[in-house]
This record gives structure tokens, sequence and C-alpha cells, in this order.
């Protein structure tokens, strides 16, 4: 019966989000939708960043590099032609005769992504904890320096303004499906207990033959894509995007939702996402009636603090609640009962 | 089945094992003794390819009837699926992750699917405890399951031989029987061991052959009786006066 149920729950969750996404894109004023919108980018940043940081321990400070990565190819391939002629005429020929519609722009701005997390993965992923913090820090100052200086493609710190605004709230749903739906796979597939079990214990994986590095670079390698696909929207979203959009102080607050939400935990992460965003914006207009500009940081730092002292696993620590895997525990449950079955017939007789 | 050929291995700039020689036969138990800091867990990992030895050779046959291949250089994946199964030094487990989880990880690299499971009920009758325990959070086992864990959680991926780093590490005297009598039964079922080991009178009674290492260097061999009635090894180990 619970498996039913289960069979049933999860198309039943994305029909009601879908349902969902109908009557507020009918009944909510712009402004609102696009604070929906940036939570749900919020949701896909912070649920693919789990896949380092909370799966496989890799403390990683560079998602914001990959979005830009996203943000960058999609912005030029989706640039109305002509406007390119004006503000990029140094532009290749070749490059200045596209314009993309959104999903394939979307979809290549992820595979760069990726391309640029295997790039500096293979590097990179032999460093631990501190270290490799800091070494995707680097690649994030790198890559803003990069796209400072490689003006015939970017404009340079002026950046590209004036970008389609192609990303809606539909957009924006079926990516956080997605990228909730293969993050949920991959933590129950075989490839995601060998993250795990990298997290938890380096040199018993090597034993058991988990390829260390390649499987590091696959959680990376991942989390870029959807990282870059979310870079994407954002800057359809924004419709403008800089070489400071994606910044360190972004890095920070994914940082904050994966360990609020508790490492591991995707259930965890989407919820924290949500929750940050929604006090970032009602914080807000507090902060310009108060004139106490930077109140909602001092908040959030103040938040972190707490969970980290009360609940230092983040609010789901590894797990996802009971009621979404009960499926899968009640089949292996199913086994071990039939186990201890054979085991007593196999002592008596 | 395993033979290891004057291998030298650093450990950083540590100069650990000088030139070890051994040999391990089909569906033997060889048990490695000798005191801390003699090479003893280093040998283990050049041979399952955590550590990379600097010279000599490693060679493995898995199967009486297959050929025999040079594992020196090989990664330590691969020689996972070719039939070596590591457990390393202090229990090892992961402990966020179930008991079924653990156990899964250990056939990480088998595609079986039907295979895995009939293996997962052999490791439950093997030890009972964690198929009872199957969903509690490997951090929250005993210091006696875990180990039990650790030698399931090797034996799920299917090994020819199985390397064991100090099984009886912290456990209480009588849990070490339970956990030797184990050890009995699997080489009974076919599989191959070689025991690294502190508790030198249980490694020696349990083992059909021994080595002893001091400072780098296999020292002394043979059967585990003559190694238990030989004079200078009843003195430094297993505490005769």
């Amino acid at each position: 019966m619970g498996w039913n149920r289960l069979k049933w729950f999860f198309p039943m969750l994305i029909l009601a989000g879908a349902i969902l996404v109908f009557i507020l894109r009918s009944s909510v004023n712009d402004y609102i939708l696009s604070i929906i919108c940036f939570a749900g980018i919020n949701i896909i940043l912070a649920v693919s960043l789990n896949l380092t940081n909370g799966f496989t321990g890799l403390f990683s400070l560079g998602h914001p590099a990959f979005m830009a990565v996203g943000g960058y190819v999609a912005a030029i391939l989706t640039f109305p032609v002509t406007r390119k002629a004006m503000l990029l005429p140094a532009l290749p020929s070749w490059l200045a005769a596209q314009q993309w519609s959104l999903l394939p722009a979307l979809i290549l701005g992820g595979l760069c992504a990726t391309l640029a997390a295997f790039l500096i993965g293979f590097p990179v992923l032999r460093l631990k904890g501190h270290y490799l913090a800091v070494a995707t820090l680097g690649f994030l100052i790198i890559l803003q320096v990069l796209i400072t200086n490689l003006e015939s493609f970017t404009r340079g710190p002026l950046g590209l303004n004036g970008l389609p605004l192609l990303t809606n709230l539909w957009w924006v749903y079926l990516w956080v499906v997605i990228t909730i739906y293969v993050c949920w796979k991959v933590k129950h597939s075989s490839l995601g207990r060998s993250m795990l079990a990298i997290r938890e214990n380096e040199m018993a994986a090597e034993c058991l033959g988990i390829p260390l590095s390649r499987t590091r670079i696959m959680a990376f390698a991942l989390g870029a894509f959807f990282a870059g696909v979310a870079g994407c929207l954002w800057a359809h979203l924004v419709t403008a995007i800089t070489p400071t959009s994606f910044s360190v102080i972004m890095a920070f607050h994914l940082v904050v939702m994966v360990v609020v939400g508790g490492s591991g935990s995707i259930t965890g992460a989407t919820i924290a996402a949500l929750m940050l965003t929604s006090v970032v914006e009602i914080l807000s207009p507090l902060e310009e009636n108060l004139g106490a500009y930077g109140i909602s940081e001092i908040i959030i730092s103040i938040g972190l603090l707490l969970i980290l002292i009360y609940r230092p696993r983040g609010l789901f620590g590894t797990q996802e609640p009971a009621f979404l895997v009960k499926q899968r525990q009640r089949v292996s449950g199913e086994v071990g009962r039939s186990l201890s079955y054979q085991n007593g017939k196999g002592g008596t007789s | 089945m395993l033979e290891v050929r004057d291998s030298h291995a650093y450990i950083g700039q540590t100069y650990v094992l000088k030139g070890v020689s051994l040999e391990v036969r089909h569906r033997e138990i060889v048990a490695l003794i000798g005191a801390n800091g003699a090479g003893k867990t280093t040998t283990l990992s050049t041979i399952s390819g955590l550590t990379r030895s600097r010279r000599g050779k490693i060679l493995f046959r898995p199967d009486p009837d297959a050929t025999q291949r040079d594992i020196t250089r090989v990664p330590a994946e691969e020689i996972v699926s070719m039939g070596i199964s590591h457990c390393p030094e202090g229990r090892q487990v992961f402990s966020d992750l179930n008991v079924w989880e653990n156990l899964l990880i250990g056939a990480y690299l088998r595609k079986d699917k039907q295979a895995i499971q009939s293996d997962l009920q052999w490791v439950c009758e093997l030890f009972p405890i964690l198929g009872d325990r199957r969903r509690q959070s490997a951090g929250s086992l005993s210091g006696g399951e875990q180990m039990m864990l650790v030698i399931g959680r090797a034996l799920m991926s299917r090994p020819r031989l199985l390397l064991l780093d100090e099984p009886s590490l912290g456990l209480a005297p009588i849990l070490v029987e339970v956990i030797f009598e184990m050890l009995e039964q699997i080489n009974a079922q076919g599989t191959t061991i070689l025991l690294v080991e502190q508790n030198a009178r249980m490694a020696l009674e349990l083992a059909q052959r021994a080595y002893v290492m001091e400072t780098g260097r296999v020292t002394l061999s043979g059967t585990g009786r003559e190694l238990a009635e030989n004079e200078e090894v009843r003195k430094a180990y297993l505490g005769a006066t």
C-alpha cells in the first residue's frame, strides 16, 4: 500500500506545483512573480551545490563561477542579432549571426559550465577541505578577471544589458523539477552512495574500489551543469549580466543554504533556499524603512550561528523526511524479513 | 595466489618496507605479525594499491587456473574488481549511512543485481546481527558490530583474497573469538585470508602459515604452530619469559 502511495506521490507533487505556478501567474503581480523565480533559481543552486558540498564532502565556493559561465554563454547566444551588432561589434561573425531561443541556450550554457568544471576539477580536486574552498574561490576570481578582459565577447566591466526577458516561472519550475529529480535519483543510486562514502571515509571508500577522483569530478561537473543553467535563468530574469553579478557573497549565501538545510539533504536544501530567499525579500523593505541597511545580513548570520550551535547538522542532516523514502526502506525491509526467516530455517535444519 | 617479491615502499619520506617478500597460497589463512611500525599495514596497502611500492613486484592469480597478473601498478579500484578486498585498520564504517547502505557500497563495482541480493543474504547469515540492524546508522553500532559490518562489507565485493588489518583491535576477548571463528568459516567457504594481527597468539592459532615482520623486513616465517613454538617469537610476541 505504501508502495502505491509513494508511486503517485511525486507525480502528484509535480502536478500540484504546476497548478500553483498557473494560479500564481494569473493572480500575483510581476514583482512578486520575479521573487518567486529567484527563489526557484536558488533552489536549483542549493540542491546542485549539495552534490559537492553535501554528498561528496567537497567544500566548493565556485558555484557562482559556473553560473557566470552558463549565464554569459547563454546571454551571447540569445541576444538579438541587431543589438549584438551594436553592443558587441567585435564578435566573430558566426557568433554574431546566432539568435537562439531559451532552451538550447540553457542547455549549451549548462554544458559549458560542465566543461569548465572538468577543466578545473582535474587539478583542483586533489585538494581537500579549506584548500579546496580557497582554490574554487580563486577560480571564481580568475573567471571574473577573464570576463572583465574578454571585452569583445562580454563588453568587459560594462556587462551585457537589455537581454530578452525569456525566463518565466514555467521555465524556472521545469528546471527546479529536473534538478531535484536528477539529484534525488543520484542520491539513491550506487553513484550517490559512493559519493556519501567518500564524504564519510575516504580511505574505506578507496579500499572498496570507489574511484575517488572520478567520483569527485562527476559530482563537481553535475553540480556545475545545474549551476550553469541557473546562471542562464538568472541572466534572462534580471536581463543584465556583469562580471560582478556572480560574487563571493552569492557563494556564501548558497553555502549557507546547504548548511542550514543539512549537508546532503535535498529536502533541506530546497526548504533552506526558500526560507533564505523570502527572509531577504521580507527584510529588504524593513531595511529601507528603517534606513538600517545590512540588517538582513546580520539576521541571516545570527540565524546561521544559532543553527550551527543547536542543530550543527542542519535542519535535516543527510536524511530526507521519512515519509518520502519509505518506499525504498520498505522494499529492503521485506528483503530483510525474508532473510531473517531463512536464517531461522537455516539454524534449525 | 599472491606473491609479493622484494617490495620497497615509502610513506611520505619514511622508508617503511625494505624488501618484503611473502606468498599466500589458495584457500590459506596467512598471518602477518610483528611489533608496531614493522610495516604490516603498509604491506597490505601496497597489495591493495593504496600505497605504491617503489621497487619490487606484486603478482596475483585470482584462481588456481587463472593467469597470473602483475598488480604492482594497477589502480586500487581495479584491484578490488580483480578479487582483492582490503579491510583497513580500525573499523572504518560509513557512520552516517545505515548498515544496508554500507553493505551495498561494498558491492559498488558489481553490476549483477541478483547476485548482490543473494550475497547480502549470505552476509546476513554469517552475521545475523547485521540483518537485524540493517536500518540503523553504522555509527550507532557497537565496536564488535562495526567490525562485523566492515568484514561483511568487504565480502560484498566477492573477494578471492581478503586482506584484514587488525580485526581484534579494541574488542573484548570474547568478541575477538567470535570474529576469528567467523574468519575460519569464511575461509572454509573458499576465501583466502591474509591477516595482520597484534594478537599474535590468536593469529598463530588460526593461520596455517605466518610471517613475522620487523622494521620493514620479514624475519621469520613458518607454519602457525612452528612460529608459536619458536623461542624468539614466544619471547617477543607471546609474552613468554
